[in-house]
């Protein structure tokens, strides 16, 4: 135990290239599919909250559930998808990063979608009969609502990427943790765990460890500055 | 140039309970007129509706464009279309963006959006395409105007309820209103804050660029700013009081 804590300081020190390279896979993997999320989660959380449309319950009920989808059932619906015999099969996606990029844009979507959704319309009524008065349109308006609630929005995108980063079920199906090219951090502890070497284990969970606090820094920020709320 | 305004038979109930009853008057471009009434008799109601972002249940505001407006005839017919009702001397203006934009509300809470004093002010000039040098220009201005332009670069939610009035007023003159609405912009106010506020009104008189329609209890207030006092009683304008 204490060993493997030296020699997993010891590769981190060292600039291990193997970890090296699979942290950077990681990043760049939930990198994308965060940049991915956040568009796609934000454009759906702006339309439920200034749109009026049938459905619009039911959309922001299966948001508010699937940001709780477990991610091992998000990578076997994936791999079905993306399996030979499935309807996407034809693009060979199974098993590469473009697939994990899916999974975690899947994953990391409806968390940005939700929570963009409630920073909107939790915007002060005054914000939108403001802009109204200074002769804003319908669409200034609501982009001047959206700008009111960026740091809840970007608090979202804060924890889809937590998420992201960190999950293990979807993409250790859809990714098979191949060496080299699909292999990231967490699929990478998992294996070197039932493997019984744990120094790599141990330096990547450090790794994702610091990678949260980080995380969780911003968000703290970011909270903290969208509270500047006094007088008025 | 300034607006004059025509509010005819306007009707106004929210969950069936009537709070504006055929309410009529008539306002001069370019005067200013105070605006009373007890809490609840529907002022703020009143206001909203006239500045366009309510729609009355019954009743129509007319906007006359002082001098009076006509668009070349030629201009008219191949449009196949009028920009509005020729009147005997006034032209009654289309209810359009256009319009809407000649006018601004300063509502009782202000609204003041989680961002520095200057792009609060800058707003409406953004919004109306004007770009960022010629934009902070015209908000230095305003907010010289109203005293605020030391605290240009300040976080506008840590101003007091008298600034954040101030601002209020600044972010609504900046785009150079022919109608100006305020709702009663010195309700939360200190003496020293109201003395200031009532003096950028009466700034604002002089010129007599824009019409004024403010909203207040205080009649010793309605008596320093206003010609007339306009008193909202059982749903009903019912009179210019001096
Ligand atoms: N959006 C709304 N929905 C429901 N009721 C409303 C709404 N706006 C105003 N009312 C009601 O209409 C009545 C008139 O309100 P309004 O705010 O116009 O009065 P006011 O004269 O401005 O009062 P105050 O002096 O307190 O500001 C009140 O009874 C109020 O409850
Ligand atoms: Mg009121």
């Amino acid at each position: 135990m204490i060993e493997g804590i030296t020699k997993a300081f010891s590769l981190i020190a060292g600039l291990d290239l193997e970890l090296l390279s699979i942290i950077f896979l990681s990043l760049r993997v939930s990198g994308l599919a965060l940049v991915i999320a956040a568009c796609a989660g934000l454009a759906l959380g702006a339309i439920v909250s200034f749109s009026r449309f049938p459905a619009r319950g039911l959309v922001i009920t299966l948001m508010n559930t699937f940001m709780g989808l477990p991610p091992v059932v998000a990578g076997l619906f994936l791999y079905l998808i993306l399996s030979r015999s499935g309807p996407l099969g034809f693009m060979g996606l199974l098993y590469s990063p473009s697939a994990m990029v899916i999974a975690q844009s899947i994953l990391a979507f409806p968390i940005v979608a939700s929570l963009s959704h409630s920073a909107i319309v939790n915007v002060d009524p005054i914000i939108k009969q403001a802009s109204q008065t200074l002769g804003a349109t319908p669409f200034q308006t609501s982009l001047n609502v959206m700008r009111e609630a960026r740091y809840g929005i970007m608090s979202g995108v804060i924890a889809a990427f937590g998420r992201a980063v960190s999950e293990v079920g979807a993409i250790l199906v859809v990714g098979g943790n191949l060496a080299g090219y699909t292999r990231v951090m967490t699929t990478t502890i998992a294996l070197e765990t039932d493997k019984g070497n744990f120094e790599l284990a141990i330096a990547l969970g450090i790794i994702l460890i610091m990678l949260s606090l980080i995380i969780n820094g911003f968000l703290h920020a970011v909270q903290r500055k969208g509270m500047v709320k006094t007088t008025v | 140039m300034s607006l004059g305004l025509n509010a005819i038979n306007i009707c106004k109930s929210y969950n069936g309970r009537s709070v504006l009853k055929d309410c009529s008057v008539s306002l001069d471009s370019g005067g200013i007129y105070t605006l009373m009434g007890a809490n609840g008799s529907g002022k703020s109601t009143f206001l909203r509706i006239c500045a366009l972002l309510e729609q009355p249940d019954k009743g129509e505001i007319n906007y006359l464009s002082d001098p009076p407006f006509c668009p070349p005839l030629s201009e008219v017919e191949s449009r196949g279309e009028s920009t509005g009702r020729v009147t005997s001397e006034n032209t009654i203006l289309r209810n359009d963006m256009g319009l809407k934009r000649r006018m601004t509300l300063v509502l009782p809470g202000v609204g003041i959006f989680n961002t520095t004093v200057l792009k609060n002010v800058a707003y409406g000039l953004k919004i109306r395409g004007i770009n960022s040098p010629a934009a902070e220009e015209k908000a230095d201005k305003a907010l010289e105007f109203v005293g605020l332009l030391h605290k240009k670069n300040h976080a506008a939610l840590t101003l007091s309820s008298g600034e954040a009035q101030r601002l209020g007023i600044a972010r609504a003159i900046v785009i150079g209103p022919e109608v100006l609405f305020l709702d009663e912009p010195t309700a939360s106010v200190d003496q020293e804050n109201t003395e200031i506020i009532e003096d950028i009104i009466l700034n604002l008189r002089k010129d007599k660029m824009t019409t004024v329609i403010i909203a207040t209890h205080d009649i010793s207030q309605a008596e320093r700013l206003a010609g007339a006092a306009l008193v909202m009683r059982n749903g009903k304008i019912t009179g210019k009081a001096f």
